[in-house]
């Protein structure tokens, strides 16, 4: 089952209160997470487990997380590193990547979720 | 034990002035008043003890001292050629000049957290100016408050209860009951449960609803199709009403405007809709800015370059031209050959993309916590945090200035200290 989404990136209180502590498990737990409707969530499995999101930019596996405020066909991952291992980096002329809007892919996954450390050892 | 009151809050742009914070032995162990992100940000924990080097990214850092990692910092942004000096959010104004100073010395490129942030809102204002306001003012006059694109509830915490929607005010003294809330947004926030009106766009269509409604404020109903953005004509001629019919009206925008499809023409678009608003009633629009210094570095910057972020030294005189200068297209085009991150994180903030050129080329970091840039940082510089252990001055998300004391004594250097020695390295190396 792969879900087609909007994905949009963005503040949470969570990701507020552990952004001066990125390494510490609490952040990954804040950030590291994408929201679907329950409806949309339950097509790729139990709140808690890993998916894996796709986008033309990259991909990255978060925890799925319901929120009922999601309209259908929208995905939210909280703004953090997991969050920019798929946004779009174009700045469209004026310097501001991609951080909402992006045609992406969810699917369920067994993959673990990478720590801070490994994401970023990725791009070295 | 000490107890200072009315402290500021060094988090968000509503910078909190109401805080008491308890100190023992040069310890602070208490926080009252402040939201739990802003506890947590006075509190601070697990600090960067020492200087780090590394050569190899993919090796463990080696910790220095304080002399021989400004030796390196100042010895990699000296050969480069292409400098990029960013961040700068967190810190206060008196770091930016010095900031400033040493961009300009080097022909770096100098830009802010903004970049990912309200950048799209300068070149907006610089378009058409913002009809604005004091949160002060807010408080006491606002009758309608309009959030697009923000959620306060998670990122400003305290500015509804302190400034736009529960606090009482000197010509509305109800509170709550005196206002009328209305949330933009393309999810059901709990800011936008909330509400007394929730308007659910769909994602990427504000600039059409923002037009809509202007051309039913002109009194051109008849040109609007029967649904724009996913909001039905007969919900967009009921918010008109609503809007005009505020004493005071009030429009706070978030990244849902800045950094969805359109970017800044949607806070162009917001900015004209206000100054049309004002043909019929009062009305002011603010961005949410989000760190609590973010707007301090827009005044410096601009004061001193002329310009508010994205400032290009490499011609010898200021230029500005994001899409061109900002971080991440210097990034995202490989330009940028050394970088300097200060009191902002590219390494977790940042796309993927900009975070492998930044992986790529020398890299130097000055802050107090270890975070993502720090894993593709070559030289580490900790320092003490701003607004808790270094007094200065900030701006609040409105412009107000205000001066942040001491809390604690710092056990760090701070930013302006090693700035200051970086400079003075820089020009030596330079033969200046």
């Amino acid at each position: 089952m792969t879900l087609k989404v909007n994905l949009i990136t963005g503040r949470t209180i969570n990701q507020g209160v552990t952004i001066e502590n990125k390494t510490s498990s609490d952040y990954q737990e804040a950030t590291a997470l994408c929201e679907l409707n329950s409806k949309e969530a339950g097509q790729l499995g139990k709140p808690g487990s890993n998916i894996k999101v796709k986008t033309a930019h990259g991909e990255v596996v978060v925890k799925l997380k319901e929120n009922n405020g999601n309209p259908d066909g929208i995905a939210f991952i909280p703004m953090g590193p997991w969050a920019n291992a798929v946004v779009d980096p174009d700045t469209k002329g004026c310097g501001m990547p991609g951080f909402k809007g992006i045609p992406a892919q969810i699917e369920a996954t067994s993959e673990k979720i990478l720590l801070m450390k490994e994401l970023i050892a990725r791009y070295k | 034990m000490t107890v200072i009151t009315d402290a500021l809050c060094p988090f968000c742009g509503c910078m909190c002035d109401d805080i008491t914070v308890s100190v023992e032995n040069n310890k602070i162990t208490e926080v009252k008043h402040a939201c739990k992100i802003g506890v947590a940000k006075i509190m601070g924990h697990h600090r960067i003890k020492a200087p780090m080097m590394r050569t190899d990214k993919k090796s463990e850092f080696k910790e220095v001292s304080y002399d021989e990692a400004i030796e390196a910092a100042a010895k990699i942004l000296a050969g480069s050629k292409r400098p990029l000096m960013y961040g700068w959010a967190s810190a206060l104004c008196e770091v930016h000049k010095k900031g400033i100073l040493l961009a300009e010395e080097l022909g770096a490129i100098i830009d802010n957290t903004a970049t990912v942030c309200h950048g799209p809102s300068t070149l907006a204002v610089h378009e058409k100016g913002l009809p604005s306001a004091t949160l002060g003012q807010v408080k006491n006059r606002a009758d309608v408050v309009v959030f697009w694109g923000s959620n306060p509830v998670h990122a400003h915490p305290r500015h509804m209860g302190r400034y736009s929607v529960f606090a009482k005010g000197f010509f509305n003294e109800k509170g709550r009951r005196g206002r009328k809330v209305i949330v933009v947004d393309v999810r059901k926030t709990e800011t936008a449960a909330m509400a007394d009106e929730y308007i659910q766009v769909e994602q990427g269509s504000d600039y059409l609803i923002i037009s809509a409604l202007r051309a039913i404020l002109a009194g051109q109903a008849a040109v609007v199709p029967d649904a724009v953005g996913g909001v039905s004509k007969e919900q967009l001629v009921k918010l008109v009403d609503t809007l005009k019919a505020a004493k005071f009206g009030a429009i706070f925008f978030g990244m849902g405007l800045t950094q969805s499809m359109s970017r800044y023409k949607n806070i162009d678009n917001a900015i004209s809709l206000t100054t049309e608003l004002n043909s019929f009633t009062k009305y002011v629009i603010t961005p949410m800015r989000g760190h609590y210094n973010v707007t301090g570095f827009g005044q410096v910057c601009a004061w001193e370059t002329g310009f508010a972020t994205a400032v290009d030294f490499a011609r010898g005189a200021p230029y500005y031209n994001p899409g061109e200068t900002a971080a991440n297209d210097v990034l995202l085009r490989k330009e940028t050959d050394a970088a300097m991150i200060i009191a902002g994180d590219a390494g977790a903030h940042f796309p993927a993309d900009s975070v492998r050129h930044l992986a790529r080329i020398p890299v130097v970091q000055i802050d107090p916590y270890w975070n993502p840039t720090t894993e593709v940082a070559n030289v580490v510089i900790p320092v003490a945090i701003c607004g808790v252990e270094v007094e200065g001055t900030a701006y609040r998300m409105d412009g107000v200035s205000m001066r942040y004391r001491k809390m604690v004594e710092p056990e760090h250097p701070t930013d302006i200290e090693i700035l200051e020695k970086i400079t003075e390295r820089v020009k030596e190396i330079r033969g200046d």
